[in-house]
């Protein structure tokens, strides 16, 4: 019962042809940070876009948004991701269902939608408590100056409410890439799932689950320090001190 | 009088060195300690099946979500062999899921001591876990649905291909994928039962398994007719075995002689009959696949070798 | 899975999806939740204290558990627990270690991580005062954090430590990577055995959901009322 341990297995092909086993794992790597991105960048134009609706003097878009919120954050990502995968093609028109079914890489773009409105619920509530975080008299002297609502927003409350949840994003960014790992229950072959599947093949279970753990420790400092450049980029000097 | 009680004293002696020499022996017979699974299972008095969740009829889960079986069945043999050969009062058989891609793990982590299901034999294997006597062989195919007119593999070219993950069948199809350069888009589901509902929503046009096990899915499903299992194989009828921890001779031995009693007996006939030839739970289907030429040969003489060929009838 | 859903699955399997299923889910999110804000507090205790020593491993730990993956952990656990524990023990094999016991070491290892940094802004937000008048009254360093130092922290992160809980009983949800039967896990095997996907994973959304929202929606209400004690 003692295991074999094989840290050459990393150079040794893989029966899918292209390549070695790093290959594998790199090529999964790839996928987790394209999948990551893209869901990004769905989180962020939704999930602002919901907190600046939460912040509206009007009812209507209020309740909206806090409904909004609720329902993507009171169910596991997991379930999102199965309703998204499994459910809405079967309740769609049969045509439909089927396009959805066919797609090429219906896994990616489940991933991608799936994860990016999961995590738009927790960039919309960010947004918020940035815009709630304001001084009052930003809002009330923009209106003085007779600013309209929409360029109240644009040129008053967001630049600084943004520039103040930078830290939070960074940390649901990196939120996000780890979410990209949940994916391969449907067929995503992201990172998680080629550990999985050079275990299966190579049988070096530790090996392949340590090259994973690297990697995303690496993607995770990576991200910080990128961050920091931002956040040091746009910081407004003398308004908010820089971290 | 003195050679009286020399003659006592002898007598005396020799019963000691009879009685030290029984001690010896006894000693001896205790100092043949158990190792490996027989120890640990005679220790805790609880031994681990790990069993599949759908891989009809070998192993599965019945309408109460209870583990059944052939291969749980031949493993509850093997149970009672080593409850008769521990000489232990009570054994507690306690059963554990297990997928493709995790039974190797378990088996070496020893969450299982035993693996019920459909596990292939070959010598890729054989370097990380041990077999027992073969009892049943299978080749890989692809089953998909009759309107898609999926005929030969080279047919698979360009389309998603549904296998399960940690299995020979999904090896195989990515090997095949390689050296004919089909450009498959293979997707890699979790368990059996997942890679034939695929197939059935469409979502992948080919589920690549063990045609015994296509052939359970086919006949299980809403549809059996729409179904067409390939006549084009992956590879030669391969043996499935139970999979027990490697480097533990004690433990194998009880297996393979309790597995080579069943097969050779009319004991083992009748299970297999129960399975393949009679209606099965849950839904009373009834397999009807006869034992095969090889497979006959494989029951009478009972065999773990992980060599395709050596199965060949005559 | 046809136009024509059939929700009589439901009916048929809810002994099986709460009885087996949701009672796996629970058990799993209680003990995981006390473990992980016991083991939390004393790493948070750690990363404060002034030993750099202790003060790093605690800091690397948590740096750890939060950049990886959930799913990542808890194949790591899944596979490497028995080895660890052959290890801790001495013993001659692998210890054995069941799905749920696996289980529950990763999620207590894995959350105490997210518990060790709210309970640390607690233990900061307290005012220097406190401990330092106790310390005036002779108490030890044991004694103010036991008696004066952790009560308030605690009470004051509740609603906090509560939303993490319902996040650790979403997460719950991804033991289903490896087959094992908690509720959603459940849900799946009775989709894929009798085909209807539709309807079970419909019904665990909303199962899902409505247990956390009423969560939720409990603990804004605690919120509201412990925001007045202060």
């Amino acid at each position: 019962m003692n295991y074999h341990w094989n840290w050459y297995i990393f150079f040794e092909p893989s029966p899918s042809g292209t390549g070695t086993y790093l290959d594998m794992l790199l090529s999964g790597l790839k996928v987790t940070i394209v999948t990551a991105l893209a869901a990004w960048l769905i989180a962020l134009v939704t999930g602002a876009t919901v907190g600046v609706l939460r912040t509206l003097p009007s009812k209507a878009a209020s309740w909206f948004g806090f409904c909004y919120v609720e329902f993507f954050r009171n169910m596991p990502l997991l379930v999102q991701l199965f309703l998204w995968f499994f459910v809405l093609p079967e309740v769609v028109p049969a045509s439909w269902g089927l396009w959805l079914k066919q797609l090429p890489n219906a896994p990616f773009y489940t991933a991608a939608i799936g994860t990016g409105l999961f995590m738009s619920a927790r960039v919309a509530e960010q947004t918020r408590a940035g815009i709630n975080s304001l001084p009052r008299g930003q809002k009330l002297a923009a209106t003085a100056l007779g600013l309209r609502t929409t360029q109240i927003y644009r040129y008053v409350l967001l630049p600084i409410a943004f520039r103040i949840i930078l830290p939070p994003l960074t940390s649901e960014f990196l939120s996000t890439i780890k979410n990209t790992s949940v994916a391969l229950t449907i067929g995503l072959i992201e990172l998680t799932a080629q550990a999985r599947a050079m275990q299966e093949f190579s049988f070096q279970v530790f090996e392949a689950f340590t090259a994973a753990t690297v990697l995303y420790l690496l993607i995770n400092i990576v991200v910080v320090i990128a961050m920091r450049f931002v956040e040091r980029g746009v910081a407004i000097p003398g308004y908010i001190s820089g971290k | 009088m003195g050679r009286g009680l020399k003659q006592m004293r002898m007598k005396c002696l020799r019963l000691v060195g009879l009685a030290l020499a029984a001690t010896l022996c006894v000693a001896h017979a205790e100092a043949e300690e158990l190792t490996g699974t027989l120890k640990k299972i005679k220790e805790t008095g609880v031994i681990n099946i790990g069993y599949r969740d759908s891989s009809i009829p070998f192993s599965y889960l019945d309408d109460n979500q209870k583990p059944i079986g052939f291969a749980i069945d031949i493993c509850l043999k093997i149970v009672e062999a080593v409850k008769k050969e521990l000489k232990l009062d009570k054994l507690t058989t306690e059963f554990n899921p297990v997928t493709s891609s995790g039974r190797i793990p378990l088996l070496a982590n020893g969450t299982i001591d035993l693996e019920c299901g459909s596990t292939t034999n070959n010598p890729d294997r054989l370097k990380q876990v041990a077999f027992t006597n073969t009892h049943f062989l299978t080749a890989t195919r692809f089953i998909s649905k009759k309107s898609s007119k999926l005929n030969s593999i080279d047919d698979l070219k360009g389309k998603s291909v549904a296998s399960t993950s940690g299995t020979t069948n999904i090896k195989q199809l990515t090997e095949a994928n390689a050296a004919r350069n089909l450009g498959i888009n293979i997707i890699p589901a979790k368990e059996h039962a997942e890679s034939f509902l695929l197939v059935e929503t469409d979502r992948a046009v080919a589920a690549v398994l063990d045609d015994i096990l296509l052939a359970s899915f086919a006949a299980g499903s809403k549809d059996p007719e729409a179904y067409v299992i390939s006549t084009d194989a992956f590879s030669k009828p391969e043996p499935y075995g139970i999979m027990l921890r490697k480097d533990d001779p004690a433990f194998k031995k009880v297996a393979d002689e309790a597995t080579a009693a069943l097969y050779q007996s009319a004991e083992g006939q009748k299970l297999y009959e129960k399975w393949f030839m009679q209606k099965i739970p849950p839904k009373g289907l009834n397999l009807n696949v006869p034992i095969g030429a090889e497979l006959k040969k494989a029951f009478a003489k009972p065999s773990d070798s992980p060599d395709p060929d050596s199965y060949k009838a005559m | 899975m046809f136009s024509n859903f059939d929700f009589d699955v439901i009916r048929r399997s809810l002994g099986y999806l709460f009885f087996d299923g949701m009672t796996f889910t629970l058990t799993l999110t209680s003990l995981a939740t006390l473990g992980g804000i016991v083991f939390g507090t004393l790493i948070a205790m750690m990363r404060l204290s002034g030993l750099w020593l202790l003060s790093r491993i605690a800091g690397l730990y948590v740096d750890l558990m939060r950049s990886l993956p959930l799913v990542l952990v808890i194949f790591w656990f899944y596979f490497l627990v028995p080895y660890i524990g052959q290890w801790l023990t001495g013993s001659s094999r692998p210890v054995r270690v069941g799905a749920f016991a696996s289980s529950l070491i990763t999620f207590t290892l894995f959350e105490a991580a997210y518990f060790a940094e709210i309970m640390r802004a607690g233990i900061q937000s307290i005012s220097k005062g406190q401990p330092a008048a106790a310390s005036a009254l002779g108490l030890t360093y044991g004694q103010t954090m036991r008696y004066v130092v952790l009560p308030q922290a605690f009470r004051n992160m509740l609603p906090v430590l509560l939303t993490q809980t319902i996040v650790l009983f979403q997460d719950t949800s991804l033991v289903y990577v490896l087959s094992i039967p908690d509720f959603l896990g459940a849900a799946s095997k009775v989709a894929q055995r009798d085909g209807r996907l539709v309807e079970m994973y419909l019904f665990a959304a909303i199962v899902y959901f409505l247990v956390s929202s009423i969560a939720s929606f409990g603990v804004r209400r605690l919120q509201a009322r412990i925001a007045f004690v202060h």
